[in-house]
């Protein structure tokens, strides 16, 4: 088994004029080094890192990390991914006998990008999807939004609903910066910026960074008393493009299974106590409970609708105010979610902890325009 | 250490068949052309905005490690190989010596650059040895130029500083 020995993190705010990313990113290291008793310079085997260039602003990124995590003169690599691909890139190393001790960085600095707009469409094709008309690349998500209200019978209601539910939770989280006391009439009436999405069911950008430290068995047990296990990680992706992908989250479907296998879960909706998954945009909160397999097709609006998934309810979601509360994080929106369900299986999650949680998912999806997404078990 | 005095001569070409802006124009290949507008606004931070302003006023600052005791430049706000927060400012010389050159000839597009420009690597006066920065040295032939040259800032008057790298505009040989 591989466990997570220390979590640290930085932000999560809307802007950072104050700190360049590497001084987030050294912020959110020395409190997850700290965090596990650890001195980066002695103990730690591998770094890896999680960024994308094209959001950086820099090419060959990997060449920007090591000095603020302490790997300089150390294996330190980069997966051009969400974080939770870097949990499993650690779990790896681990589990091959490369490392005792592994450290996943990932950081959003979303405030340094001018044109987020331009940035999300160098991701599609050049040649027959990118300059196709001039309205901004949200409308992809849209476009899936849609054709999954269609085909599960949905209101626009029923999508409002997930970001009252994570903007309300979010008001118990201090790092949350989009937090806000919402009701179903204020979302009804936000302007539709995508028809049929609205603008407050698109989670705006936030800066941060998620550091942990991952440690054998034996290390882990030598370094806490309450270490938390990595049960289960899986990655997947269906497709490139919107003219051949299916519309139906299946990267998260497959990623899932993959971690449930190794979890030893079979029955995910009975066995899982809580879950931090991508809302990026409100709809895909429903489309991933969904193919997490947290509920019934056709029930997962129904039971949002009854407080399935409050915070006081059966299978607490987005406690931590998901994305919608918290922002989008880029390659960090893993790493965010990862932290909470960390903190909530340790007991450290403040005013919103959840009671008696042993399992815990988190899920992140690589964001437009892609179909991919990957999913880890952390349990106590 | 005079390795730079040398005859120089221009770099060789690399002999193939390369595609003419006639043979694209006339559509000889098939291609998409896009000119993607990405642009960004970098948070310079605490440790850059304090060397950046540092600038403007036309100096160069650095920052110590009580640790290990080095002097670093450009500054940090954490020494990389203690793993530990700095332990404060200091104001360098604006002298220093070549680390190292390079005479380049060609532009980033390839083109032939009209004059030469000579990048160096240039370690600073009151920061540790071999600490430094990259920056372009002027007045100076090519072939004078060696390893082990002292160099000093040549700055931008101060009207026209505005806290960039480039607030030094090149450097040049100690005189003498």
């Amino acid at each position: 088994m591989v466990a997570i020995v220390g979590v640290g993190y930085s932000g999560f705010n809307s802007t950072t004029p104050d700190l360049s990313w590497k001084e987030i990113m050294y912020e959110a290291a020395l409190r997850a080094y700290t965090d596990a008793g650890i001195n980066p310079r002695r103990d730690v085997d591998s770094f890896v890192t999680c960024a994308e260039d094209i959001y950086e602003g820099f090419a060959i990124f990997d060449e920007f990390v090591p000095d603020q995590l302490g790997a300089v003169v150390k294996p330190t690599c980069t997966v051009c991914a969400d974080f939770l691909y870097g949990v499993a890139t650690a779990y790896m190393q681990i589990k091959s006998g490369l490392a005792d001790i592994a450290v996943v960085e990932s950081h959003s600095k979303a405030s340094d990008i001018q044109t987020f707009g331009n940035v999300v469409k160098f991701a599609m094709d050049p040649i027959w999807l990118r300059n196709i008309g001039n309205a901004h690349p949200y409308y992809l998500a849209a476009l899936e939004m849609f054709q999954y209200m269609a085909q599960r019978c949905l209101s626009e209601e029923d999508v409002a609903r997930v970001v009252v539910k994570n903007k309300n939770n979010a008001l118990l989280n201090p790092s949350a910066p989009y937090a806000a006391n919402v009701t179903i009439d204020d979302v009804m009436a936000s302007p539709k910026l995508f028809d049929p999405m609205k603008k407050m069911e698109i989670a705006p950008l936030a800066d941060g960074c998620v550091v942990f430290v991952l440690a054998s068995d034996e290390v882990a047990r030598e370094l806490t008393d309450s270490p938390v296990w990595v049960k289960g990680v899986g990655w997947w992706s269906e497709t490139y493009g919107y003219d051949t992908a299916s519309f139906s989250a299946m990267y998260t479907y497959k990623a899932a299974k993959m971690a449930y296998r190794m979890a030893g879960i079979e029955n995910p909706a009975k066995e899982v106590d809580f879950a931090e998954v991508d809302d990026r945009f409100a709809f895909k909160e429903l489309q991933h409970l969904e193919t997490l397999q947290l509920a019934g097709k056709f029930e997962v609006a129904r039971l949002m609708a009854e407080g399935y998934f409050d915070k006081d309810g059966s299978l607490p979601v987005n406690v931590s105010g998901g994305n919608l509360g918290v922002g989008n994080l880029l390659e960090c929106t893993g790493g965010q979610k990862a932290l909470e369900v960390v903190l909530q299986l340790r007991g450290e999650a403040g005013r919103r902890q959840l009671s008696d949680v042993e399992i815990g998912v988190a899920q992140a999806w690589r964001y437009l325009p892609t179909h991919s997404g990957a999913v880890a078990v952390f349990g106590v | 250490m005079a390795v730079g005095k040398k005859d120089i001569e221009c770099p060789p070409y690399a002999e193939g068949t390369p595609l003419s802006d006639e043979d694209i124009k006339e559509g000889k290949v098939t291609y998409v052309e896009d000119h993607p507008d990405i642009r960004y606004s970098w948070t310079a931070g605490q440790a850059i905005s304090k060397f950046l302003n540092g600038l403007k006023e036309g100096k160069i600052l650095g920052v110590k490690c009580n640790k290990c005791g080095r002097v670093m430049v450009p500054p940090r706000m954490f020494c990389e190989l203690c793993y530990k927060p700095i332990d404060g400012w200091v104001e360098l010389k604006d002298t220093g010596t070549v680390e190292t050159f390079s005479i380049s000839y060609i532009d980033p597009d390839a083109k032939p650059l009209p004059e030469p420009v000579i990048v160096a690597v240039i370690s600073i006066d009151g920061a540790s040895p071999h600490m430094g920065i990259m920056h372009i040295l002027d007045e100076v032939k090519p072939e004078d130029v060696y390893i082990g040259m002292k160099v000093k800032a040549v700055w931008k008057g101060e009207e026209e500083r505005e806290g960039a790298i480039t607030d030094i505009k090149y450097w040049k040989p100690v005189e003498g």
